[in-house]
């Protein structure tokens, strides 16, 4: 398995190998179907989800229209609680300010709560070439991370890996990186799991520095918030000396009282509880009590650039639920790893492509990644229309078009390899809208259907290989009507003009 | 009530007996429909394609079509879909991009008379038992876009529930769309094939003789598996079942015929 995200093949190339792995295939089906069918049920629950999407999505979008002003009163919220605040309009910027943090305390570990924002970043692999160790002390992360893999899912990123997977990484790996896993360590859950919490003791009570993301910031106070179901991150939040930060800007609420709704919204559509087991929250540093020293980066690398689209925006309001990979079922057959990215599935289609901006072939690929069944947009606790916004991406690929890159309006060319697609697909609707046009390839397919091959060359094998084509019938139903009724229904001025 | 069947581009040229059996099907009922010459394609697999600005005059061609009439009905879900989710949306940004309010005008005429043909039959025609018989069984596929963007709900199932001689078989995983999505079934082969094959696996396990949808879109993409794996089990589109009656079987099946004698997967 590769390390890195980059020089990844484009979509439709990594899902046609995933689809031929039967045991990722077991693994994901198994795993997507039972928090699916769990999640349904928890949501049934409260008679008025309805209403709190609708107040979910309305929250995310008033903070965003006015997130200079939210986050400049974060700034002063954070400063004023004793913590520190970095701004990082990239990856590298980020990764540059986190490594000098760790590095002015003396340190070469740090524990690190499970965070999106640092895998989006590649904190890790940045830590590293620095000389410092960061160890994952999520369970999944870690597998992940022994394991020397990708994650492959936002909320269980070893999702693609079943329990007797998990063992094999334990006995082979934990030695390496600490204390080793115990003899003979079957692979029931409760073994794994004490052999997870054997191996992290470790490390909680020995780490200085931790290092966190968060899933939200009150602005009125400063306060951040990491919701998990483990109580790893509460360890990693309150033992070490110096914590850091690194989350997104837009993930930001103005008040306490908004945090109301997304504690509803967010662990029933994630892991299908109706309460998160571990909410942690902290202001700034308080004497005697937790870390001595907070910093906060906040993280743009391509957040107001995704802004500035009215369509996309709203892919800003997730909030890394990951109901909608769960439903999804392209991310069912495809897995994780074929996006490219930390952030797999639905959301990572529309994410990915605006954050990254059109980089290549696979950020050109994603936003195709779709069947739009839109069964990620019923799910979705803050009503991002995915559908939507993958289609107005599609535009952007095959059109160009206005977008903002690093501030700047620019206008993007249509990406390279449409050509024939654009001419079919204009030739098309130019021959739609001239019926009569229309009406002659219909006779002509009609009277040559004898002669019509089984199988497609070119782009059409994509279809024949697994489908049998439909047959041309005698006649169409535009004929059949004239035929059978004239043209009294009505006239025909849609022709050649 | 002025009605005019919208048959659909694929249905025109792939599937006519689906469109025949709309006809039959509402004159049974005592609609007076009309087949204006001047529509075509909706425009959606351009517009989902990322072509917008190659749907516009398509979104005018239906209303030039359409303009004239009370009701417009249509034997597809994602048809429909196309005209109310995504012709407002497609007028809006060109009003945006200040090509005026000629297609916002459209639009506003499209979207509330188009109808999906179960809509049609209990909405307006308030009716659920279409004096329809087809003695097999059956099983279901709500289509995603009639499912999830139109919310057509329980419609085709009352109305499949009133055909006699009809037995229909509950289909594992319904919702779970069948892997088509238009040019998604060419873009991303191996994704869509996988999802097709799931899907033909919960169809044929239902032991149904055939499967209906309320979209031949869908229903070419699992017949044309259906086909291609020697399966017997027919794709069916509903308005052919529901067109069916006791003097069709007798004489050799009008739904019968249209699934088998053209426009049928081979």
């Amino acid at each position: 398995m590769s390390r890195s995200f980059l020089g990844m093949p484009a979509f439709p190339r990594a899902a046609a190998v995933s689809t031929r792995d039967p045991r990722l295939r077991a693994n994901l089906a198994h795993a997507t179907h039972t928090i699916r069918d769990k999640r349904a049920r928890a949501v049934a629950e409260l008679d008025d989800w309805a209403q709190l999407r609708a107040a979910g999505a309305a929250v995310k979008d008033r903070t965003l229209r006015h997130l200079d002003h939210y986050l400049e009163q974060l700034e002063e919220s954070v400063a004023a609680a004793g913590g520190h605040v970095h701004w990082a309009a990239d990856a590298d910027e980020a990764n540059r300010i986190v490594t000098r943090l760790v590095r002015e305390t003396g340190e070469r570990e740090v524990v690190k709560v499970k965070s999106m924002a640092t895998q989006e970043i590649g904190l890790n692999e940045a830590l590293a070439e620095a000389g410092i160790r960061a160890y994952e002390t999520d369970l999944a992360e870690l597998i992940v991370q022994l394991g020397d893999d990708l994650p492959s899912h936002i909320l269980v990123p070893a999702i693609h890996r079943n329990r007797g997977e998990i063992r094999d990484i334990f006995r082979r790996e934990m030695g390496k990186w600490g204390r080793p896993a115990p003899e003979g360590l079957s692979d029931s859950p409760a073994e794994l799991a004490e052999a997870a919490r054997l191996h992290l003791r470790e490390k909680f009570l020995t780490a200085k520095v931790g290092i966190s993301g968060a899933n939200f910031m009150v602005a009125e106070t400063g306060t951040l918030v990491v919701v998990e179901s483990e109580g790893n991150g509460r360890m990693c939040l309150t033992l070490p000396e110096t914590l850091i930060s690194v989350v997104g800007i837009e993930k930001t609420v103005p008040t306490w009282q908004d945090l109301e709704v997304f504690l509803q919204l967010l662990p029933r559509s994630s892991t299908a509880e109706r309460m998160n087991p571990y909410t942690t929250t902290w202001t700034g540093t308080t004497d005697g009590d937790g870390p001595r020293a907070f910093h906060l980066v906040l993280l743009d690398n391509g957040r107001t650039d995704t802004l500035a689209d009215t369509v996309g925006r709203q892919a800003l309001r997730c909030i890394r639920c990951s109901a909608c990979l769960n439903v999804c079922p392209v991310y069912e057959r495809a897995g994780g790893h074929a996006y490219g990215s930390p952030y797999p599935g639905p959301i990572g289609a529309i994410l990915t492509p605006q954050l990254r901006g059109m980089a290549g072939p696979l950020e050109e690929s994603l936003p195709y990644a779709s069947s739009l069944c839109g069964a990620c947009y019923e799910v979705c606790p803050v009503a991002i229309d995915i559908p939507e916004v993958l289609v107005h991406l599609r535009e952007r690929v095959v059109e160009g078009g206005p977008v903002t890159r690093r501030g700047a309006r620019v206008v993007l060319k249509p990406a390279k390899g449409h050509a024939a697609e654009r001419a079919a697909m204009r030739a098309a609707a130019w021959t739609f809208d001239h019926p009569g046009v229309l009406r002659g390839g219909m006779r002509l397919a009609a009277r040559t259907r004898r002669l019509h091959p089984r199988r497609l060359p070119g782009p059409g094998r994509a279809w024949s290989d697994t489908r049998a084509l439909p047959t041309v019938p005698a006649e169409s139903f535009r004929d059949w009507w004239r035929r059978t009724r004239g043209d009294a229904g009505g006239s025909e001025t849609g022709g050649v003009k | 009530m002025r009605v005019a069947l919208f048959v659909t581009c694929i249905n025109d040229t792939l599937r006519p007996g689906t469109g025949r059996a709309v006809v039959t099907l509402l004159e049974r009922l005592g609609v007076d429909v009309d087949f204006p010459a001047e529509q075509s394609c909706c425009g959606q697999p351009q517009f989902n394609t990322g072509y917008r600005h190659a749907t516009e005059p398509l979104v005018r061609r239906f209303d030039r079509a359409f303009r004239d009439y009370d009701y417009v009905v249509t034997p597809s879900g994602s048809c429909a879909a196309m005209v109310r989710d995504n012709y407002p949306r497609i007028a809006a940004r060109a009003a945006a991009e200040g090509r005026g309010r000629e297609l916002t005008e459209a639009a506003a005429r499209a979207v509330p008379k188009t109808y999906e043909l179960t809509e049609f039959l209990v909405d307006v025609l308030k009716v659920t038992d279409v004096g329809a018989y087809y003695p097999h069984t059956v099983t279901y596929h709500p289509t995603c876009h009639g499912l999830r963007v139109l919310g057509l709900g329980d419609r085709p199932r009352r109305l499949l529930e009133r055909v006699r001689g009809l037995t229909l078989k509950e289909l594992p995983g319904a919702e779970e769309c069948c892997g088509f999505g238009g040019t998604f079934a060419v873009k991303n082969p191996a994704v869509s094939t996988a999802m097709g094959a799931d899907k033909v696996r919960a169809v044929t396990g239902t032991g149904a003789e055939a499967v209906c949808t309320v979209d031949n879109s869908c229903l070419l993409h699992i017949g044309g598996m259906l086909a291609r794996q020697g399966s017997p089990v027919r794709p069916v589109h509903l308005a052919e079942i529901l067109a069916s009656t006791e003097a069709d079987t007798a004489a050799g099946g009008a739904a019968g015929r249209a699934a088998g004698a053209e426009g049928d997967a081979r």
